[in-house]
């Protein structure tokens, strides 16, 4: 299926958030995520069944002012 | 508990310089001015990870051997929404309740919409987040900010980046007077250690600031120069400083003055 990853198109065959989010990191407590412009907390990746055209935003630390 | 610590939330801070982390040479400068900024409060942001690479991984390691209170932002944030979804994915990722609530209305002044930034303080408050709202001088809409959850605010001094210093002292020293017993924190804006004195001469509580030490030539003599300045300026506060005249009055006695004759008066 094809979703929007930090902005970006992708097809993709993960179905879940969290299988989507071991592409980024073996440790998922450095990023956090959000599909449509909702916070989804880290324990809820695992059962959350991404769909079609689903933007997806997954973050990490970062230096800030 | 002493007079001279800074109470933000209930945290005691000894330190009234908040540093960001961000422009810096390299991240050892950003260790080393931390350090000689004497900083106990950083901030710090969340950004778009890229796949296999792992960059914010090795920030936030850098950033936990710090060992310092960490102050994330919503930076870039332009609606409400956007900033309480960042605030929620930080607080998870950082494990803190605080807050640098940035909603930003403009892209050539970088400064804050007052009207997204009290609607997300409002929401955040109640989700329990503490609340450090980056705002302006403006009275009504601080008000606004602390009826909606915020025990602190932080007006800018100047547009981001900028380093211009206090451009409004005079609405400055008035949201001073007006809020006495709120800690107020000037954040953005300032360029010299001059200008951070400046601000805690007035009686604010705490500088924040990042580009003015980052850029500098010597970040980390910066840093130093920063940290003296804001004691100094804290110390002045605390002194009392003299009313301005509008004539000359001499400091040295006139009583007793040599070569001085009554009869010469005419």
């Amino acid at each position: 299926m094809n979703v929007i990853v930090n902005g970006k198109s992708e097809e993709i065959t993960e179905s879940t958030l969290a299988a989507l989010c071991k592409r980024f990191l073996d440790h998922p407590h450095t990023i956090a995520t959000a599909v449509n412009g909702q916070f989804v907390p880290v324990n809820d990746r695992p059962d959350y069944a991404l769909k079609e055209g689903d933007k997806v935003e997954i973050l990490s630390p970062r230096q800030g002012g | 508990m002493t007079s001279s610590q800074l109470h933000l939330y209930g945290t005691s801070l000894s330190s009234r310089l908040i540093m960001g982390t961000a422009l810096y040479p390299s991240p050892d400068h950003l260790t080393q001015s931390v350090k000689a900024g004497g900083a106990e409060v950083v901030t710090l942001s969340l950004r778009r990870e890229t796949a296999g690479e792992g960059s914010g991984a090795d920030f936030w390691e850098h950033i936990k051997a710090l060992n310092v209170h960490l102050l994330p932002n919503t930076a870039g944030c332009r609606t409400a929404k956007d900033a309480i979804t960042t605030a929620q994915m930080a607080r998870e990722i950082f494990g803190t309740k605080w807050l640098k609530l940035e909603v930003i209305a403009n892209d050539d002044t970088l400064q804050p919409d007052l009207f997204e930034l009290v609607e997300a303080t409002k929401e955040l408050s109640s989700q329990g987040f503490q609340v450090f709202p980056y705002t302006t001088e403006d009275l009504g809409a601080a008000e606004k900010l602390l009826s909606a959850g915020a025990e602190v605010l932080m007006p800018w001094g100047a547009p981001i980046g900028t380093g211009r210093g206090l451009m409004n002292p005079y609405a400055l020293r008035t949201m001073r007077s007006y809020f006495p017993d709120i800690p107020l924190i000037v954040d953005a804006g300032i360029g010299a250690p001059s200008h951070a004195a400046e601000a805690m001469e007035m009686g604010y509580d705490a500088i924040l600031l990042n580009t003015a030490i980052a850029k500098a030539g010597d970040p980390v003599a910066m840093a130093a120069a920063f940290k003296l300045s804001v004691e100094a300026g804290r110390l002045a506060h605390q002194a009392l400083i003299i009313e301005q005249r509008d004539m000359a009055s001499p400091s040295t006695p006139v009583a007793g003055t040599p070569f001085f004759d009554l009869d010469n008066l005419n």
